[in-house]
């Protein structure tokens, strides 16, 4: 077990330096100049331009620029953004907020998937269930911008039960909503997932023989149906959090949400690449942890799976 | 611990009169058994006899309320120690299950929850019948060491992937009559092990009812092993009871046709090798033999006068597994170690050995699937091996499998036609027409009617299918079928006509087969020659008469003496 967490760990490093390339890359690609986009329609004096892209290894050619990026990466170094911010203060501000917002989604979907789903899948074809297909069936096809709007305006405008943007400091209880919006399509997802492995692990030899050993209905369900389907569940929220950590652009954008995806839209708009680079990195890593979890709780649950 | 020692004895402890059961299907509903009645007396065992499908697992499942939930009784009474339990309420048969009723399930693979410890599963049991004192921890080893498991404080620690399938079985038979109960009803609970796990298992679960007093209903496909084990025996057929007895007589003297075919193709008791049908047509089944057609004599190029000459000859073959361990410390595993014999040409080599003992490495190794690690295989005098390109797909052609799982083993989306051209296709044989001829030709070998070549796999039993394997083997005229447990999935009847069949197959077409399989009674049936394989090691090789009348390994003996039912009709 020691072993495979530290061999993934090692696996981290490839991923980095291929990410990071990667994306260098595609900002490098992006059509504009960035640096003329700056001075907006107006033109800007030759000196103050070569002094601009010289500070930003503008002038330097595709290999050097990443070359630099990688030396300054060496010494904790992020670089700065073009308003003269250094990029690890600006994602230090951003990434809590995006944290937040990710951790309520998730236990949103977990806590709710799991419930609906547990109680659908026990009651697969009759109403309850077929309630919760269609209402999920919904959710997953009207898009989130959509649904965050119309949400946006009637709980915060017309109900005005919370805040319709969310301000500076972004704390929990503003988040609410937001989190409500970003886990809701993943909701859905959770349920359908959770009531297709109850309602398979139901029909299960194992789940006979328990009740046939004289358990009560309910100690069946709980011990020997529950633990056995929350495994594919559990791959999914794992494989939710790194893509909720990431950031959503959508939702932070209509709630105002001051969080990462926000930062990384715009830093794509303005082809700053120190920050895009250093932002994507980041949740490339974050994404993988959260894989590595996943892994680990599911050695955790499923006692078959064993790692060397 | 028995409440009813008080009880008359002559009342039956379970009773079911008339019982009938429906599904609801998407077709509608289907009478999964109808007027079913049988009667155990306390102490008693009786056994339902059956093949798949024929209702004798859900006639035993209804008396522990465990039928699926699309599935309900429609009829009739089930008394069990004169309460009817027939539309009993959920709380009382709960309070039923376990410590009245207990259960021993078929498949020790899937009946044991695998992601909770043997001894939870244990424990949980006793818990839910109010068993579990202070000291439940004793318990339950006490309860797994008596249904046989050694060293069970240690393996009750143990989840069950850790257990081997023969340790799962005493595992679940210890769940069974961990609450004493009165009645165990035993669904085929030896049917997915090893003879001798089987025979060593049941052994030990007689010794263990017989001492408690505990009435058994064992539901099985095998005749043999119900006579040898059951007082009375019910046989079952599409869903009726058609006949029931005390178990010898039954066995000696069958009044109900079914039954009479069931004991004449027991394989268990069995005790000749079959003849071809135009030498003794077996009178069980009512397929119509077609006469074999001019056309499949056989193919050119077959030397026919070659029997007696080897065909195959394998020479030390081993072949060694790296298993991964730790850190690069793989460990290597011999699955088959310096194996070698011959296999004449017109003849049966069949290979018999335990789960694990090598034998379909073997061939897999004979099919050129696997190369092996060390030694050779010699077909027709050229070393497999090394056969490359072109010779291979030569080799291919005239070396054709038949696997274990008919289901598995046809592509589903494949028709019939597809699948039995499909070879033909492959090796550029003939053009449409003449192919589409050739599948009729082998359809009519092994007795399938032309119109099945438009359908599709899941339409056809599973003796069907193997029929439809054997076509597409045959395709190519081969001189070798390597047939892997060819007929192990099947039901008793069906594989008898199956090996009829290939028996057929044998003499018309001059075929060698290489036969793998666990079960010696096939082999009495089908074999000429015989290799004994344990632990990847070939421990005797004899012809099939040799081995039966006077096998000369200790392991042999075992096997044989594991045989259910073959001292019955001495």
């Amino acid at each position: 077990m020691v072993m495979f967490t530290l061999r993934r760990f090692l696996q981290l490093i490839p991923v980095f330096f291929g990410a990071t390339l990667l994306v260098y890359f595609l900002v490098f690609a992006t059509p504009g100049d960035p640096i003329a986009a700056l001075s907006g329609g107006k033109p800007m004096a030759p000196a103050v331009e070569a002094a601009l892209r010289a500070q930003y290894n503008l002038d330097q050619p595709f290999w050097v620029q990443y070359g630099l990026y990688l030396k300054n990466l060496v010494t904790l170094n992020l670089g700065q953004t073009f308003s003269g911010q250094e990029v690890s203060a600006v994602i230090a501000r951003a990434y809590p907020v995006t944290a937040r917002l990710a951790i309520m989604a998730l236990a949103f979907e977990a806590i709710f998937g799991v419930f609906f789903g547990v109680i659908a899948g026990l009651r697969k074809g009759k109403l309850f269930d077929s309630t919760v297909l269609v209402a999920s069936l919904i959710v997953i096809a009207v898009p989130t911008f959509v649904l965050g709007f119309v949400l946006q305006l009637v709980v915060g405008v017309q109900l005005g039960w919370a805040r319709p943007t969310v301000s500076g400091a972004a704390p929990w209880n503003e988040l609410i909503l937001p989190a409500l919006v970003l886990g809701l399509v993943s909701l859905a997802y959770v349920i359908r997932l959770t009531r297709a492995s109850i309602s398979e692990n139901m029909n299960a030899d194992y789940v006979r023989t328990a009740t046939a050993k004289g358990l009560s209905r309910r100690r069946v369900v709980v011990v020997h149906i529950l633990r056995n389907s929350l495994i594919p569940v559990v791959t999914f929220l794992g494989a939710d959090l790194g893509a909720l950590m990431g950031g959503a652009i959508v939702t932070e954008g209509i709630f105002n949400v001051p969080g990462v995806g926000n930062l990384l839209y715009q830093a794509i708009l303005k082809g700053e690449s120190a920050t895009v680079v250093a932002v994507v990195s980041l949740l490339v890593i974050v994404f993988v942890v959260a894989n590595l979890v996943v892994d680990l709780l599911y050695a955790w649950l499923d006692p078959r799976i064993r790692y060397v | 611990m028995n409440s009813a020692a008080s009880r008359n004895a002559d009342t039956p402890l379970l009773e079911i009169r008339d019982l009938a059961i429906t599904f609801s299907t998407q077709n509608g509903p289907v009478n999964a058994v109808r007027n079913a009645h049988l009667t155990i007396m306390p102490g008693e065992t009786v056994a339902i006899v059956g093949e798949s499908g024929s209702g004798k697992s859900t006639t035993a499942l209804a008396a522990i309320g465990l039928l699926p939930s699309n599935g309900r009784v429609s009829g009739g009474q089930i008394i069990f120690d004169g309460e009817d339990i027939t539309n009993v309420s959920e709380k009382r048969i709960i309070e039923l299950r376990g410590n009245s009723i207990g259960m021993v399930p078929q498949d020790p693979m899937s009946n044991l929850n695998p992601v909770w410890k043997i001894g939870f599963q244990v424990k949980e049991t006793l818990k839910a019948n109010g068993l579990d004192g202070a000291n439940s921890k004793e318990r339950v080893a006490e309860v797994l060491a008596e249904a046989g498991l050694p060293d069970a404080a240690n393996r009750a620690k143990q989840y069950p992937h850790e257990f081997s399938g023969g340790m799962r079985q005493r595992a679940l038979i210890a769940i069974g009559l961990a609450c004493r109960p009165r009645l165990l009803i035993a669904d085929e609970p030896t049917s997915a092990l090893d003879v001798t796990v089987q025979r060593q298992i049941l052994d030990h679960l007689d010794r263990m009812t017989t001492e408690l007093g505990t009435a058994v209903l064992l539901i099985t496909h095998d005749l043999g092993l119900a006579a040898e084990r059951a007082e009375k025996v019910v046989v079952m057929y599409k869903g009726q009871v058609v006949e029931s007895g005390p178990a010898l007589e039954i066995l000696r003297n069958p009044q109900h046709p079914y039954t009479q075919r069931l004991v004449n193709s027991a394989p268990s008791l069995a005790s000749r090798r079959l003849k071809s049908s135009k030498v003794t047509q077996a009178p069980a089944e009512a397929v119509s033999v077609a006469e074999p057609a001019p056309s499949s004599a056989p193919a050119e190029g077959r030397k026919p006068a070659g029997k007696g000459e080897n065909l195959i000859e394998v020479r030390n073959l081993t072949k060694v597994f790296k298993l991964r361990g730790a850190l690069g410390k793989g460990t290597d595993f011999k699955a088959v170690d310096d194996v070698s014999f011959n296999v004449k040409r017109g003849t049966t080599m069949a290979i018999v050995g335990e789960s694990g003992s090598g034998k379909s490495t073997v061939a897999q190794m004979a099919l050129s699937l696997l190369s092996p690690t060390e030694g050779s295989i010699l077909f027709d005098g050229v070393e497999v091996n090394t056969l490359k390109s072109k010779a291979l797909f030569d080799f291919r052609r005239r070396v054709q499998p038949i696997f274990q799982d008919p289901y598995g083993s046809l592509d589903p989306m494949f028709n019939i036609y597809r699948t039995i051209e499909e070879p033909l296709k492959i090796h550029k044989i003939g053009d449409s027409k003449s192919r589409e001829k050739r599948v009729r030709e082998l359809l009519d070998q092994v007795s399938m009617p032309a119109a099945t070549m438009h359908r599709f796999p899941n339409e056809l039993s599973g003796g069907q299918r193997q029929r439809i394997a054997i076509a597409r083997a045959l395709a190519l005229n081969p001189d070798v079928i390597i047939c892997d447990e060819a007929v192990s999935a099947l039901d008793v009847l069906v594989q008898a006509q199956v090996l009829n069949l290939l028996t057929d197959l044998q003499a018309e077409l001059g075929l060698t087969y290489l036969f793998i399989t666990h079960d010696l009674a096939v082999v009495r049936q089908i074999a000429d020659d015989v290799c004994v394989m344990q632990k990847g090691r070939i421990v005797e090789t004899a012809t099939t008469d040799e081995v039966f009348s006077n096998p000369r390994q200790k392991y042999t003996q075992d096997l044989l003496g594991a045989i259910p039912g073959a001292t019955l009709l001495v």
